[in-house]
């Protein structure tokens, strides 16, 4: 049995070894990069079908992003639906027959993981400041400052062992039905798998978007006062 | 018994386990939030978003179990 932990080298490009899911993760960047590029250039005040699919995508995510964060949302929205849009059509590669998807390999989910954790920070310092941010680490005890770096870190392991563990397992569950019966068996699984890959990229983008909610958060203690406040009518 | 024999049992013992508590936890907040959107459906929208994100928090101990059994089982220290 080959190991979902390992992943094997399909090139190398002088001393740089390139793997599937490498090749694929590039690849979808690249169709999503030109595609909104060659849209982007074409748009007019009278949106056309696909500029106005486009708009419907980015507004929705725009104004999830602003129910979290609960401000403007347009700083984190290159980030948020660039990671939403490479997670959906990564979630979904599996329908194009030979492809599989690059999320179900360590590295690709340790990169994003990297990336979430990289611009929490940079998000954070940006708003508050190098030295105001640092100081929620020793809110309100620096006695507690060894939990927080803890927290820090394990939120983004499970960030990326979350997302890797569900399109992994859907993998394997779906390797074990097919050796076990093999015709027609398996395509409920497929649309089962389908539904849990958009389901893992909503969640991957919400919590990252909630993790950068809370670092440029602008008075976290106060936070019970503002839920009660828009509980009132 | 062999170190692979132990590991295999491991693995499925933390896998069983592991799944116990999370699939209770995740039933019974999925059982409040019907609850809260049945009794005030107008704010559905901020519950489903809140369950989701709370569901995503619950799994991770099923998923933390998933990792030790994947460990055990693919990248086992103790087997050379």
């Amino acid at each position: 049995m080959i190991s979902p932990l390992h992943e094997s080298t399909l090139l190398s490009i002088g001393p740089v070894p390139v793997s599937g899911s490498m090749l694929t993760s590039v690849g979808i960047t690249l169709v999503l990069g030109i595609g909104s590029l060659i849209i982007g250039r074409s748009f007019r005040p009278e949106p056309g079908k696909l500029q106005a699919i486009l708009e419907v995508i980015v507004t929705t995510i725009l104004e999830q992003i602003e129910e979290v964060t609960r401000k403007d949302g347009r700083p984190y929205l290159p980030l948020i639906g660039t990671l939403f849009l490479f997670l959906l059509v990564a979630n979904s590669l599996p329908l194009v027959p030979g492809l599989l998807p690059p999320t179900e390999r360590l590295e690709t989910v340790m990169a994003l993981g990297l990336v979430v954790f990289v611009s929490v920070y940079f998000f954070g310092i940006r708003r508050h400041g190098l030295w105001q941010y640092l100081k929620h680490f020793f809110q309100p005890t620096p006695l507690l400052f060894p939990i927080h770096v803890l927290s820090e870190l394990t939120r983004t392991f499970s960030l990326m062992m979350r997302l890797f563990g569900n399109i992994m397992s859907h993998g394997l569950i779906l390797g074990v039905i097919v050796s076990v019966a093999g015709l027609l068996v398996p395509i409920p699984i497929i649309l089962f798998g389908l539904l849990t890959g958009v389901v893992q990229a909503y969640i991957f983008t919400i919590l990252a978007t909630v993790y950068i909610a809370a670092a440029v958060e602008d008075h976290p203690k106060s936070q019970g006062h503002d839920s009660k406040e828009s509980v009132r009518p | 018994m062999s170190v692979q024999v132990v590991s295999i049992i491991g693995a499925v013992i933390a896998v069983s386990f592991g799944a116990l508590g999370p699939a209770m936890a995740e039933g019974r907040a999925i059982q409040a939030a019907m609850e809260a959107i049945a009794r005030q459906p107008e704010a559905g929208p901020t519950i489903s978003r809140s369950l989701f994100v709370g569901l995503a928090m619950i799994e991770a101990m099923a998923i933390y179990c998933l990792v030790v059994a994947l460990v055990l089982l693919f990248a086992n220290p103790f087997v050379k």
